[in-house]
């Protein structure tokens, strides 16, 4: 009977089983290791290339290039440098940050803990937050800059000038200029709302891992919602929180226009956050961008390589930190 | 000896009577719920609001002399949340003070979040919509006069062009290229899986502007400026955020359908173009669609490859282009109102455009996921995991479908 059907169907008695890859396959499998490996190419290809095309930059300053604290790249002496942009950069970036993360983390705590599914049981409540905290990470610089410029610095200047009387002894929030336009406050603070997006959405991702076991055994205890996000949620998601916040920060460090459009470039090294004037790796390389000619070019595609670097590391820092908090969780 | 005890059963007997005497009503004060929120505690949080207000607008107007909306409301937030902890604190424990205190936080910083979204929103449609018309849609800056009789403030329509064509080349250099990175690290494996991944995780934080730089050194120095050399520099911006987004995607994909399609002795690369993808597909759509959201707006790399363009350019592989986040960043640093205006132009169109995309992603991905996954799945393969009664007989015909087409292959071959 068996071998009857056996013959009805027209298959040999004998099957050989092969593992071995068809031609077929290998192809597919090559084609997807080659997409691959391609990104591993693109990264060193950055860095190739950018070093590549700055060294007459580094010709020209040697090692003066991270110390320098002008930028005038024609002319029979020229002279620049990052030091100011890179100061600038990281002073944007903290001043982000500062901005940014009780906002986040109190937005991903609000998502995962507070805001009920539905308002008014048709409003999908959780999920119009998620989405909007999406488009905010898809609406472009530019737009923020604008709003930046026009909307949120003559509010701005206001507060600038009373942190300025008030607290101007610290030294931090001294204005020497009178100025309150244009300074690293207004650009922070622009910097740190675009970033708000990318960490909520990190921190929600993580806060959201927080296993239930746990969570329902302290509510049973009696629980207030502060203890449970204090004794459980905020436990576990450590790791991860400190992962988006630097994935955060190497964002901030990294943001040109809209830094471009509301600082107004200067090179001595300020930590004057209050008053006119400051500099940043990335505005810095779009605003110059076009004069000083190829000297200058160079000088900016080095400082292109600098910010390639620094954000790397971060952003390679931090992805492990996110990777490293998630397996904990699970 | 005597006297201690005699003491100590006093003071016990005082301990008793007071127990007795506290007991029924520490039953009715303990019924307090941490989380309970009655009509009188609305008044509490809006008097402590008018209060807060008040003793601000006090120090703020009447002693330190000083105008700012903006620094009114950064004062304003610490001195609600510290006089509502009080308030709690002395009206209620101390847990739920905190309690409160924290949900006060928490819903404010998830209103402050928002509020950024809503203004920008506000101030672009407030500026852009009024100058939009016909002529701005469909005239370029060529030949722009602003003063003398006939004023011609020019139009977006070269940058309109610009961004469709660069953003369309860099999703079909990008896009491709991302989701065989994902199948990689997700499908095939191997040696460089975890290199892999951290790099395109790092890569996906890399500044936009070294993008444009890399471009630069790479392309433009060589060829020229070009629309397709702002195309490679987005398709680098491209890769990691799709890479990523698809990978989570195909994550999710049940690993009982990979199982069943080898069982039919499928190849790995059917079971990827006809299983695992399709499966995705939404989420597949989503991510891509996200991406070229973020990527239409992208200025910065921008400014170093397709420089800008006056006049229309509609050939993306010679000379310089414009788009219209590069040509709003341009306008809003000109001197003349009318010109900045154009900025204003451009930037709606943008925003509109990133909307539109941003929209359609959500569409196509969200609120179907839970479903999505099997819904689609039954669209093309007709096969679901741990089958129910209901979709037995799909289940049958999805199968030998599979089988039947698979047999089909082998007779052409």
């Amino acid at each position: 009977m068996v071998t009857q059907t056996v013959e009805q169907f027209g298959i040999p008695e004998k099957v050989q089983i092969k593992s071995k890859l068809s031609f077929e396959d290998r192809a597919f499998r090559g084609l997807a290791k080659s997409a691959g490996i391609g990104t591993f190419v693109i990264l060193v290809l950055i860095g190739l290339f950018l070093l590549i095309e700055s060294v007459p930059a580094f010709r020209s300053q040697g090692l003066h290039f991270l110390t320098n604290t002008v930028w005038q790249p024609t002319g029979k002496h020229p002279k620049f440098g990052v030091a100011s942009a890179l100061t600038g950069s990281l002073l944007i970036a903290v001043i982000a940050l500062i901005v940014a993360i009780p906002v986040s983390l109190a937005c991903a705590l609000f998502i995962n803990e507070f805001a009920p599914a539905k308002l008014m049981s048709f409003i999908p409540f959780k999920n119009f937050l998620t989405a909007a905290v999406d488009l905010m990470a898809a609406v472009p610089s530019i737009i923020y800059g604008m709003w930046g410029f026009f909307v949120l610095q003559p509010h701005m200047t206001g507060f600038e000038k009373w942190l300025s009387d008030y607290l101007g002894g610290f030294g931090v929030f001294k204005n020497t200029t009178g100025i309150y336009t244009s300074s690293f406050l207004i650009a922070g603070t622009i910097v740190g709302i675009m970033c708000m997006p990318i960490i909520t959405s990190l921190c929600r991702e993580v806060f959201s891992l927080t296993p239930n076991g746990e969570r329902e055994g302290v509510m049973s205890l009696g629980a207030s919602r502060a203890r449970i996000i204090r004794d459980v949620v905020f436990p576990f998601a450590k790791g991860g929180v400190i992962g988006a916040i630097m994935l955060g920060l190497g964002r901030a460090l990294g943001e040109a226009i809209a830094v471009a459009i509301i600082i107004s470039l200067s090179f001595p090294i300020t930590f004057h956050v209050a008053q006119a004037g400051g500099n940043s790796i990335a505005a810095l390389i779009a605003i110059q961008w076009g004069s000083g000619g190829s000297l200058g070019t160079s000088a900016l595609l080095a400082a292109g390589l600098v910010l390639f670097i620094i954000t790397l590391l971060i952003n390679m820092v931090a992805s492990r930190i996110v990777n490293a908090s998630k397996l904990g969780a699970r | 000896m005597a006297e201690t005890i005699e003491q100590l059963e006093q003071e016990e007997a005082c301990l008793e009577a007071d127990a007795e005497s506290e007991a029924p009503e520490q039953i009715k004060i303990n019924r307090i719920r941490p989380r309970e929120f009655k009509p009188s505690d609305v008044a509490v949080l809006l008097l402590t609001l008018a209060s807060s207000f008040s003793i601000l607008w006090i120090v703020f107007s009447q002693l330190t002399l000083l105008n700012g909306a903006l620094g009114f409301v950064v004062l304003w937030i610490p001195l609600f949340l510290g006089l509502y902890w009080f308030v709690n604190r002395q009206l209620f424990t101390r847990q739920v003070a905190i309690d409160r205190l924290i949900s006060s936080v928490v819903t404010l910083g998830a209103g402050i979040m928002m509020l950024p979204l809503v203004l920008l929103t506000i101030f672009v449609f407030e500026r852009g919509l009024p100058l939009l018309s016909w002529h701005a849609l469909t005239s370029t800056q060529q030949g722009v006069t602003f003063t003398g009789k006939h004023t011609n403030l020019g139009g977006v329509e070269h940058a309109i062009v610009g961004t469709l064509e660069q953003v369309a080349i860099a999703a079909v250099i990008g896009i491709p290229a991302a989701i065989l990175t994902a199948i990689f690290i997700n499908e095939v494996g191997g040696r460089f899986t975890k290199s892999v991944r951290v790099i395109v995780t790092a890569m996906s934080g890399t500044p936009a502007i070294v993008a444009g730089v890399f471009i630069y050194s790479i392309w433009v120095t060589r060829f020229s400026y070009s629309g397709f050399a702002g195309s490679l520099a987005l398709a680098v911006i491209l890769l990691p955020t799709v890479t990523r987004g698809t990978e989570e995607v195909l994550k999710i994909v049940h690993n009982d359908l990979r199982e069943a399609s080898i069982a039919l002795a499928a190849p790995q690369w059917r079971t990827v173009w006809s299983v695992v993808l399709p499966t995705a597909r939404s989420g597949l759509i989503t991510s891509t669609m996200l991406g070229i959201a973020v990527s239409i707006g992208e200025t910065a790399p921008l400014i170093m490859t397709i420089f800008g363009n006056q006049v229309m350019n509609a050939n993306p592989f010679s000379g310089p282009q414009m788009a219209l986040s590069l040509l709003a960043y341009k306008q809003i640093k000109l001197p003349i109102q009318s010109q900045i205006d154009l900025g204003y132009t451009a930037a709606l169109v943008l925003f509109i455009m990133v909307f539109a995309v941003f929209v359609l992603a959500r569409l196509f991905g969200s609120g179907r996921r839970s479903s999505g996954a099997r819904r689609s799945l039954l669209s093309f393969v007709r096969w679901t995991p741990g089958s129910s009664l209901e979709d037995e007989a799909a289940d049958q015909g999805g199968v030998e479908g599979l089988q039947k087409s698979l047999e089909k292959e082998e007779l052409d071959q």
